[in-house]
């Protein structure tokens, strides 16, 4: 603290002389601090700041590193895909704005998709919106239907944004894990980690506005069987909740597994939003282009937020997904049909990864559906005294893993909420939607570790 | 009754402004809005969209075979070099079809980083400095939503881009209008868009201890105004007074014309630390429909955006932010120079402003030039006097039965002006059309055509 010289003390008052003598700076607080108070954040995102993937996908950045962690394909999309686009980009016309709540041809290509899904009829105009990805979906259902106050049950693991949704919308999420059956001896499947029945009946209140259920699931894998979404249809019901159903990885569904869609169970279209991706249907992630399906009631809330957020997506890239999605509509018995396709290509991939991760000690549960496998790590028992000793055991695994092994994931604790991240802590999930050259570099990694091992 | 009690929209839908419409397309919000809740009893009244005025006027239009001046785009191509970047995105590297990074494609951010920091005479850092946003919509979206709270005052200026009022309301904040004044004109003489002006001490009374921001828009929409140092030192010293944050919807920057400048308000002393400038790759490149934004600002600012933007739409689409990066490139070679797109864009609008200036004023439509932007207003009120009877719905505004009587009986359309004001004050602005002139020299011809025609009918 900086004391006035006595000598200057005879001028004016103490009081004033202080204020010459002492300013904002020196009392603590540095001038553009004390000059911007009201400069900070809405309340609204408070605590929402941190991002693991920000943190992720910076280690993983390393060319030297093969990453099996962020859930991008790094092979190519389909020829008709990427041609519908470039005949796109030379048309003048489709360079302006178009229909906000989706572009024509787009809308009537999805109603006609998923009309063979549904029993009912769905109207393109009404009952459709296109988004920024399904995440602004996600965005446009939570902020178009969810209240302060209201409650929003969330399966755990989770896609690691519907937490931090609900809380901007000032509601509360409230969590229910999968748990695993024990399975001694045989495969571990991700259809052995279900819900339990009466723990699910026990998060529905009076409070309940909605549930999120993602089939086929991220990270785990899991495609929930007709009685298991039953089970979360008859409570919806009973309390009377929306059900938004993320529904991205549709597509990708192996043998002996059916993808089902709860807005066709009865009593459910009225109270669910179904949301799809153009990303994941057609890898193409960079897009950025979903929808949600839905009654007209529910949908024009969810259309409301889209006029006041973004407005309307891009136009190009909506006609080229309506144009691509025409030609695969057209072959869907077709083998050569992407929705057919894709899933085969990847189902020989999985079993690939889950050989690997096997031949070095980890322990997969084989996934039915989806791009990603997550394996128990701890078996492996890796010594990681050099990692940062406060983050779960995934975290450290996994940073350990990256900067050892040249090979990175995602811990599955980044899926769960905070207070939750012992249950899944020994998981570290990995991505399979990769090129075959990817998989060969990350099979070598897996024999070199396991040479070193024995 | 029950399925009805839970399926509401959320509160925060219940926006109490009467019919705010976005008027490029769509649909507008409830009218008037009605605060829905899970209160018992509440039977099922939902709030029902209704159909934008804009979008009756675009139906109406073409029915009727209009000449359209309504809709604010472009109805050209974007410039060659453009539309060769997104075919370049779209057919080269085929990883350019995933997730680029959150915050912005790597050299677009570096682009803009190095663009603007030079105009605004700022250090700019890719990562700290820049936001892309899905259009200067999700810009002007995630401003609001990062630092307006519930019971935080925004001060709008009329007439306004019509978003602000509803994405202040969403967040929970009171917008706070305060209007540009015409300065009355003699009769004869033209009006300009720099004739509208604040006043100063109603602009300083506006400003409270629960005043969060202000919105700035120049050149504005719809009248077309830049405003000029003096002015902008004024909403300067008000925001720095009151320790206000600056949101400056900079979207038209190039299109000033008649030489003067456009002054960004970041770069004046005390500034940069309280204001967000955001842009538009559709209005700069003529590429509307690509829907590529960014938000410029201090990192204690921007990081509150980023956290909005990572929690709603995550990525923006990484091909067009591609094709908007390597026209930003292309220009930055030829900026200020003849064969510069912005130079070369702006000559031609121009001369488009005065071919459509000119234009209305042979049948009695009165338009105040623009400074800048693509659109400016015509006053009607002589028709007003003249035929005050338009058809219509009981109690709606002279401008909006003035626009469907012209694009029924005349081929034109427009945008009844009183839809940028807030609803109280509507009434008193009930005497503007807005015309939009960045249109292809066809369209403009097909315009003379019409009111050709339309003069002709007026002499007996």
């Amino acid at each position: 603290m900086f004391l006035a010289p006595r000598r200057l003390c005879s001028f004016g008052s103490s009081a004033k002389f202080l204020k010459t003598i002492y300013p904002s700076n020196i009392l603590g607080l540095p001038t553009s601090a004390k000059m911007s108070l009201k400069l900070k954040n809405a309340r609204r995102i408070e605590g929402l700041d941190s991002n693991m993937w920000v943190e992720f996908t910076k280690l993983a950045a390393d060319p030297s590193v093969v990453n099996l962690g962020q859930g991008l394909p790094d092979i190519s999309p389909p020829i008709h895909v990427k041609e519908e686009l470039s005949k796109v980009a030379a048309i003048d016309g489709m360079n302006q704005y178009t229909r906000g709540f989706g572009h024509p041809s787009l809308v009537t290509a999805l109603s006609c998709l998923y009309e063979k899904f549904y029993p009912n009829k769905i109207n393109p105009n009404k009952e459709i919106l296109v988004t920024v990805g399904a995440y602004g979906s996600l965005f446009s259902a939570i902020q178009g239907l969810i209240d302060e106050g209201d409650e929003v049950i969330i399966i755990m693991p989770f896609f690691d944004c519907y937490e931090p949704m609900v809380r901007m919308v000032g509601a509360t999420p409230v969590f229910i894990p999968l748990r695993s059956k024990p399975v001694d001896g045989k495969k571990w499947s991700s259809s052995d980690w279900t819900l339990d029945p009466q723990e699910l009946a026990s998060k529905f209140s009076s409070k309940t506005k909605a549930i999120i259920v993602n089939t086929p699931h991220n990270p785990m894998g899991k495609v929930y069987t007709k009685e298991e979404l039953q089970v979360i249809a008859d409570l919806c019901i009973k309390y009377d909740t929306l059900c938004i159903s993320d529904e991205v990885y549709e597509w990708l569904v192996y043998t002996g597994n059916k993808h089902f869609k709860i807005a066709t169970f009865p009593g459910m279209w009225e109270r669910t939003i179904t949301i799809g991706s153009a990303g994941k249907t057609f890898s193409v992630t960079g897009w950025k282009l979903g929808w949600s399906i839905g009654p007209s009631y529910l949908i024009k809330h969810l259309q409301t937020v889209q006029q006041n957020t973004i407005y309307t997506c891009a136009t190009p890239l909506q006609e080229a997904l309506a144009q691509a999605f025409w030609i695969d509509i057209k072959r869907m018995d077709d083998p050569e049909c992407y929705f057919n396709s894709l899933p085969k290509e990847l189902e020989v991939k999985r079993d690939r990864m889950v050989r690997l991760l096997e031949s070095v000690g980890l322990r997969p549960i084989v996934p039915d559906g989806g791009y990603f496998i997550i394996a128990d790590v701890s078996l492996l028992d890796a010594d990681l005294s050099e990692m940062n000793n406060n983050e779960p055991y995934d975290y450290k695994f996994v940073k350990w893993m990256t900067k050892n092994k040249k090979l990175s994931a995602i811990p599955v604790s980044a899926f769960c909420n905070s207070e939750a991240k012992l249950q899944f802590e020994k998981f570290v999930r990995f991505c399979f939607i990769k090129k075959d050259s990817t998989l060969d570099a990350a099979e070598e990694i897996f024999k070199a570790w396991k040479n070193q091992k024995s | 009754m029950g399925l009805v009690m839970t399926l509401t929209q959320s509160s925060r839908l219940g926006l109490e402004a009467g019919c705010s419409v976005f008027l490029e397309q769509g649909l507008c919000l409830p009218y008037p809005a009605l605060k829905a809740s899970r209160s018992p009893g509440w039977d099922g009244l939902l709030p029902t969209l209704c159909l934008s005025l804009r979008v009756e006027f675009i139906k109406l239009a073409s029915e009727n075979e209009t000449v359209n001046l309504g809709q604010g785009f472009p109805d050209f191509a974007p410039p060659d070099f453009a539309m060769e970047a997104f075919q370049h995105a779209v057919s080269g590297d085929f990883m350019l079809n995933q997730y680029t990074k959150a915050f912005g494609y790597p050299p677009l951010t570096k682009v803009l980083a190095d663009f603007f920091g030079k105009l605004l005479g700022q250090e700019m850092e890719p990562l700290k400095n820049v936001l892309v946003t899905v259009g200067a919509y999700g810009a002007l979206f995630t401003a609001f939503q990062a630092l307006v709270d519930e019971g935080d005052e925004v001060i709008i200026i009329e007439p306004y881009f019509d978003c602000y009022e509803p994405m202040t309301l969403m967040a929970g904040g009171r917008p706070v209008f305060v209007p540009l004044k015409p300065s009355p004109s003699q009769d004869g003489e033209l009006d300009y868009s720099s004739n509208w002006q604040l006043d100063p001490t109603e602009l300083a009374n506006k400003f409270t201890s629960r005043t969060k921001a202000l919105v700035l828009n120049t050149p504005s929409n719809p009248l077309g105004k830049v405003f000029s140092k003096a002015e902008l030192e004024l909403v300067a010293s008000l925001c720095q007074q009151h320790d206000v944050v600056c949101i400056s919807d900079e979207v038209y920057q190039w299109l000033v014309f008649d030489g003067n400048q456009h002054i960004s308000i970041a770069s004046l002393p005390g500034m940069w630390e309280r204001t967000l400038t955001i842009g538009s790759a559709g209005k700069t490149f003529s590429a509307t429909g690509w829907k590529v934004g960014w938000v410029l600002g201090p990192d204690q600012l921007m990081k509150h955006l980023r956290t909005v933007h990572q929690n709603s739409i995550f990525h923006c689409p990484t091909q067009a932010q591609a094709a908007v990066a390597w026209s930003f490139e292309r220009e930055q070679q030829h900026f200020g120079q003849p064969s510069s797109y912005f130079v070369q864009l702006l000559q031609a609008t121009q001369h488009k402003r005065d071919h459509v200036t000119r234009s209305l004023q042979s049948v009695g439509l009165r338009p105040v030039i623009p400074q800048g932007s693509y659109f400016l207003i015509t006053d009607i009120s002589d028709f007003k006097s003249k035929m005050p009877n338009l058809p219509g719905a009981e109690d709606e505004a002279y401008d909006r039965r003035f626009v469907k009587w012209m694009i029924k009986n005349k081929g034109l359309s427009a945008i009844p002006v009183s839809i940028f004001y807030s609803v109280p004050h509507q009434k008193h602005f009930d005497h503007y059309v807005r015309f939009c002139f960045i249109k292809d020299e066809a369209t403009l011809q097909a315009m003379d055509k019409k009111l050709q025609k339309w003069k002709a009918e007026l002499t007996p």
